[in-house]
Formats: structure tokens, sequence, C-alpha cells
């Protein structure tokens, strides 16, 4: 496919690999935020293009991982109800919640339906007027200007019928508590190419600079990963520190105008709990007041449902970076994609998961 | 999750006030939103997630990543 094939290109990706090697001339650490390229680097096998001094951190861009236990609790609550017609992502199906998943509930006979796009809901909504429409609205900044519209058609089209349970988190929060925490070992990111095809990459601008960290906007093809870590080990090595743009095909320093403004018209922002990470400061959005009548939360009146994550799971120091999955007694045997414990074992996003998937069992780099 | 891939735009139509398009993702047809992306038209690509476009693929760009990609080949040879 056009724009997918050309940068999958195995000649190019064995020169980058060549490059690399030539201009590492130290030890470095450099974490992909994003789910979608921890994915990409194991399936693709990238790790064994890198000179041995560089290791790759794999960050907490997995929306779904993060998504806590008790939202997945909420969750299986609203469509465990005979008056409601619950919508999600595929990907959130077979998360554990505490007792229970969505796909537990649809074969109990509830009605929950895998939607390609929120605004599939809107038609749902339309043609079930008796029933409750609610959408899992989970995701980062890429996913949010779609459940925004959602909402916001939905009130323009007067549907009365139509919900969202919110689980929206944001980057530059979560990267700027790894940053603090004392224990990083982070030197430098590749930032989350579809996320700043939304935001844009200002925000990463001050982040850059305050930290003195690189980092490199990227792409999800293998050259891009492969050219997003060539462009972090020369700012590195050559002591800078600024934000480049490897994705500058779909990627824009303003980003989209158009979505921002209209997530910002739907949503406010909230401080957020994290799967594996706990809470963090404004790292989230809310309805805002305008739209409140389209909070599943408030519709269903649903008492805060605590949850305890299985202390053996180390997901929260993966999550930054700091522990690998074969460092956890439960990875592989009592923690499997089937079985998941913990956050980065519910998607094949997450590490955990990818690390199983990609047999790097006893990987330990 | 945060997954977007590149598409041409078939055709364009408005539903319910909004702009839509036909997408073609190399064989596989799907409705998509173009309410972020106003000045789209027909034969461009565009990056698409869960249905909506979020920007328009910048050939020129796309061209000089390519390109880059390439001379560094070009400089391990010398
Ligand atoms: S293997 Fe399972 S229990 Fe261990 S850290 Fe990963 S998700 Fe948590």
């Amino acid at each position: 496919m056009k724009y997918l094939d050309e940068y999958r290109d195995s000649t190019l990706a064995q020169q980058l690999s060549q490059r690399i090697h030539k201009a590492t001339k130290h030890n470095w650490t450099i974490m992909e935020v994003c789910g979608g390229q921890t994915h990409s680097i194991l399936q693709y096998g990238l790790e064994d293009l890198l000179p041995e001094t560089i290791e790759l951190l794999h960050g907490p861009g997995c929306p779904v991982c993060v998504t806590p236990l008790e939202l997945i609790d909420k969750a299986v609550a609203i469509a465990s109800r005979q008056d409601v017609i619950f919508c999600s992502f595929g990907d959130m199906l077979r998360v554990p919640g505490s007792q229970n998943d969505l796909l537990g509930v649809k074969a109990q006979g509830f009605d929950v339906r895998i939607v390609y796009s929120p605004l599939d809901c809107l038609a749902i909504a339309k043609n079930n007027p008796d029933k409750q429409v609610v959408f899992f609205a989970v995701g980062f900044e890429t996913t949010a200007p779609a459940n925004a519209m959602s909402v916001r058609q939905a009130k323009t089209l007067g549907l009365g019928n139509f919900s969202i349970l919110t689980s929206h988190v944001t980057v530059p929060p979560v990267i700027t508590s790894i940053l603090q925490s004392v224990d990083n070992r982070v030197q430098a990111f590749l930032g989350p190419g579809h996320v700043c095809s939304v935001m844009g990459w200002k925000q990463y601008e001050t982040i850059s600079n305050h930290y003195k960290i690189p980092i490199v906007i990227t792409g999800f093809e293998p050259t891009d990963l492969l050219e997003g870590i060539l462009r972090c080990v020369l700012q590195l090595e050559a002591g800078e520190y600024k934000v480049e743009n490897q994705y500058a095909r779909a990627v824009e320093k303003e980003g989209n105008i158009a979505a921002q403004s209209i997530v910002e018209e739907v949503f406010d922002v909230s401080d957020r709990m994290w799967r594996g990470l706990g809470s963090i400061p404004k790292s989230g959005y809310k309805l805002s007041y305008d739209y409140a009548d389209f909070d599943a939360e408030r519709i269903f009146q649903l008492e805060t449902i605590s949850a305890e994550e299985p202390a053996v799971c180390i997901s929260g120091q993966i999550l930054r970076g700091l522990k690998k999955p074969h460092e956890c007694p439960a990875f592989a045997n009592m923690c499997t994609p089937e079985t998941p414990l913990g956050a980065t074992m519910v998607s094949s996003e997450g590490t955990c998961a990818a690390y199983y998937k990609y047999g790097r069992i006893g990987q330990t780099k | 999750m945060c997954l977007a891939i590149p598409g041409l735009i078939e055709s364009i139509y408005v539903q319910d006030n909004i702009n839509m398009a036909k997408v073609n993702f190399g064989g596989v047809k799907r409705a998509t939103c173009l309410a972020y992306v106003p000045h789209a038209k027909a034969g461009d690509y565009v990056l698409v997630h869960v249905g909506f476009a979020l920007s328009v693929i910048n050939e020129q760009e796309a061209q000089s990543t390519l390109q880059v990609l390439k001379d560094i080949g070009e400089l391990d040879e010398i």
C-alpha cells in the first residue's frame, strides 16, 4: 500500500542500522512513547538491528493498557443492563475487570457491540430509540477528536439516548511524570507520531527545553522508527536536545487546529488515574459542563468501585521504563495474554504482551 | 490503539451536515469523516484513525523522508 510499503523496505532498514552503529559511541536509553511503536519494534525485530549499547524502553502509550480497572468494572456494570447497548473498540472487550470482562458480558447475552468508529454509535442510537447507547470512549489525543465529534453530533442531532464512558489520557503529563521520577532512565524520546498529528509538537518543545532531552516525533513503520532512533543518537552524541519531526508527512508543528478546537469544546482537562501508574495531575479529559448530559457515569450513577491491582504485577515500573517483562515472576506463567494480570499484558500493544507474542520470553535487554 | 493508516479519498459526500468520504485502504473501502481535514479532496491520501481523517499526507514531505533515507544508504557506500 502506498505510504506504507516504502517505509518497510529492508534494504533501507539495513542501511539505517549501519548508520546507527557508526553514530553510536556511548550507552544510551531511548523510550518510544507509543504502544503502536512498541508493537512495530517487536514485530519487526528492530532491537536486533541496534548496537548493544542502545537500550529501548517501552513507554506508557497504550490507552487500552492504562485504562483503570475501576473503569473496566464500570463498563461491565453498564453493559450488564437490559436497557443498554454497549459499544466499544474491539481491543477493550478482553480487558479483564475485577470479576468479568466485556466479552463475558456479551456471552451472557447482553448487547455489547464492537464499533469501527464512534460515529457508528450514533446510527445505533437512532435505530434503537428505546435503548441507552453507551460508548466506551477510550484513547489518547489521537482518538479524542473522533470521540468528541460523536458527542457533539449527538447533541446537534438531539440524540438523548447516547452517552460516553470517558477514559481519555494525554501524553505530555505522563512523560513529564516519568522525567520527574528520581530513578528515571530515559535519555531521549521517540515522540508519538499520531498524537502529534492532532496536537502538533509545541508542548514537546517545552518538555525538551525544560528537561534538556531530545524528542524526535516518529512514525510507526520500521524505517520511520530506525530514523527516529538515529536522530536521537545523533543528538545525544552531540550533546544536543531539541524536538525534531521525523514524521513530517503526517505531522505539522501546529497539529490539526480544527480537531483541537472540537476537543476543547467537548472536553475539559482533568486529573486521571492510569492503570499501573496511579493518578497523574491534569493528564486527561472529562466531558465539559456543556456536554455533561452525555456522561455515562452521571446517567448510571455508578458508585465508585475500587479495585486493587495484583501485588505481583510490576507493570507500573515497566511503563516507566524501569523494568522489563522478564523481571516479573508472573510473566509467561501466571500472566499471559489469555490470563492477563496487569496493564502491560491486557492489549497486544502492551510491552508484556508484545514480548510474549514475539517470543522474547527470556529476553533480558 | 492509536493506529492510523493512509488511504485514498475516492469520493466525498455530506451526511448529517458533516463531510464524509469513501476512502480506499488497499482495496478495503470505509466511510471516513473529513470534518478535521476540510481542504481534503478526491485523490488525496489521508491518515485515518477510527473513521476520522486526521491529516492529509504531505506528498512532498513523504518524498523527502524517503530521499533522506536513500541518501543515508549512498553515504555508506562511499
Ligand atoms: S507479566 Fe503480567 S503481572 Fe507481570 S508485569 Fe507484565 S502485566 Fe504485570
